[in-house]
């Protein structure tokens, strides 16, 4: 079991990082910094599903939410306008 | 092939679905059988499920506390199949509202709302509603005001999403079912809001 | 795909034929659903769209995408063959 290291108001930030294959982590969101909203669970790897391994063991998995005007640059709106997106742990810090 | 009473040459994906299936049911991983029933399940799953959801919700406060506990479970009560659906519902309120993207693919709560919309599936919608979300909310006819916060849902990994709309001022006694008809597909992913007819 | 520029949502809908709903379904019981036999995950059919020439997206529909996709998987995890595949392709063509 892959012990569950964030809990909800944690300030986290996503890794930086533009490996190969297949990725649940946007793009755009990578390198941002946002706070844990909810623990989801833990659920198999889908970077290891994806090329027909296992995906074990499974990985914790959060909803953080990250302000919008800090994530784009020319964001038009309010200023607590948010994005909440799913990001496993190990693509946190 | 027959399709629709007129025979038309198969185009090469039609014609791979139609191989596929073949080859699948001759090594005995499928049967017809479960193909069509499948296709009549899904064919059943329209957003009326959702909305039934949503009534219930509006009238029953325990409930909809329940609901944004654990969504799945909330809906498994009503009698709904949630399969492996793992649902995350969020509150419309008067200072914030919700709408839900996959910017990744396609991802839908499809258990209760059936097969997502083709715009839902388009490279603008997925592109876009992530960084300006009132605009296109606007092009749905949705205008959000100023002061009323956005929260996009983007479903990036195991998590379903659907929005539960605020109750519409003017429906006070109204029936689960009645209540139930005015919450569209579209109230429920975000780019509308009920409206009393 | 987020925060790439991109036009107007147009707010098309689309009424699905026969042979959609039924890879649709396909999907759904090769993912393990419905008694279906587990031989793919969801995470494998995503990865071989996103492996899709880049304009797949444009030139190819939805369904197209995934009905392609989910033969990928099964040639990959040897479910069928590419030979088995082309001999009933060209058999069904015959057939009509």
């Amino acid at each position: 079991m892959v012990e569950t290291r964030f809990k909800p108001g944690d300030r986290v930030k996503v890794r930086k990082a533009y490996p190969l294959g297949h990725i649940r982590t946007p793009f755009y969101i990578r390198g941002h910094s946002g706070v844990i909203e909810r623990v989801c669970g833990s659920f198999g790897n889908p970077e290891e599903l994806a090329q027909q391994r296992s995906g074990e063991p499974k990985q914790p998995l959060y909803r953080v939410r990250f302000l919008q005007k800090e994530v784009w640059p020319a964001y038009q709106g309010n200023a607590d306008d948010a994005l909440e997106v799913e990001i496993f742990q190990h693509w946190l810090e | 092939m027959k399709d629709n009473g007129n025979y038309q040459p198969y185009s090469y994906f039609q014609l791979m679905e139609v191989s596929l299936r073949e080859l699948l049911v001759e090594k005995g991983i499928v049967t017809e059988t479960q193909v069509s029933e499948e296709v009549e399940a899904m064919r059943k799953r329209t957003p009326a499920i959702g909305a039934k959801v949503v009534a219930r919700a509006w009238v029953d406060d325990a409930y909809r506390q329940k609901l944004l506990a654990d969504g799945s479970r909330a809906c498994e009560e009503l009698g709904i199949e949630v399969a492996a659906l793992k649902l995350v519902v969020v509150e419309n309120t008067p200072s914030t509202h919700n709408v839900v993207v996959c910017t990744l693919c396609s991802c839908y709560p499809r258990m209760l709302l059936g097969i997502p919309p083709e715009w839902y599936k388009s490279r603008s919608y997925r592109s876009r509603t992530v960084n300006e979300p009132r605009a296109v909310l606007a092009e749905f006819g949705l205008r959000v005001d100023e002061k009323t916060k956005i929260r996009v849902h983007d479903s990036t990994a195991d998590m379903r999403y659907l929005v539960l709309p605020m109750r519409p001022a003017g429906t006070e006694g109204w029936s689960e079912d009645r209540l139930a008809a005015i919450v569209t597909r579209d109230c429920m992913i975000g780019v509308a809001v009920p409206r009393l007819h | 795909m987020g925060g790439l520029p991109a036009g107007k949502v147009e707010p098309t809908e689309h009424d699905y034929e026969e042979w959609e709903r039924r890879v649709d379904a396909l999907m759904v019981l090769l993912s393990g659903g419905k008694g279906g036999r587990k031989l793919m995950t969801v995470d494998e059919l995503r990865k071989n769209i996103e492996a899709l020439p880049p304009n797949a997206y444009d030139r190819m529909g939805y369904y197209e995408r995934w009905v392609t996709s989910i033969t990928q998987v099964m040639i990959q995890r040897g479910v069928i063959t590419t030979d088995e595949l082309g001999r009933k392709m060209a058999e069904i063509e015959k057939r009509g």
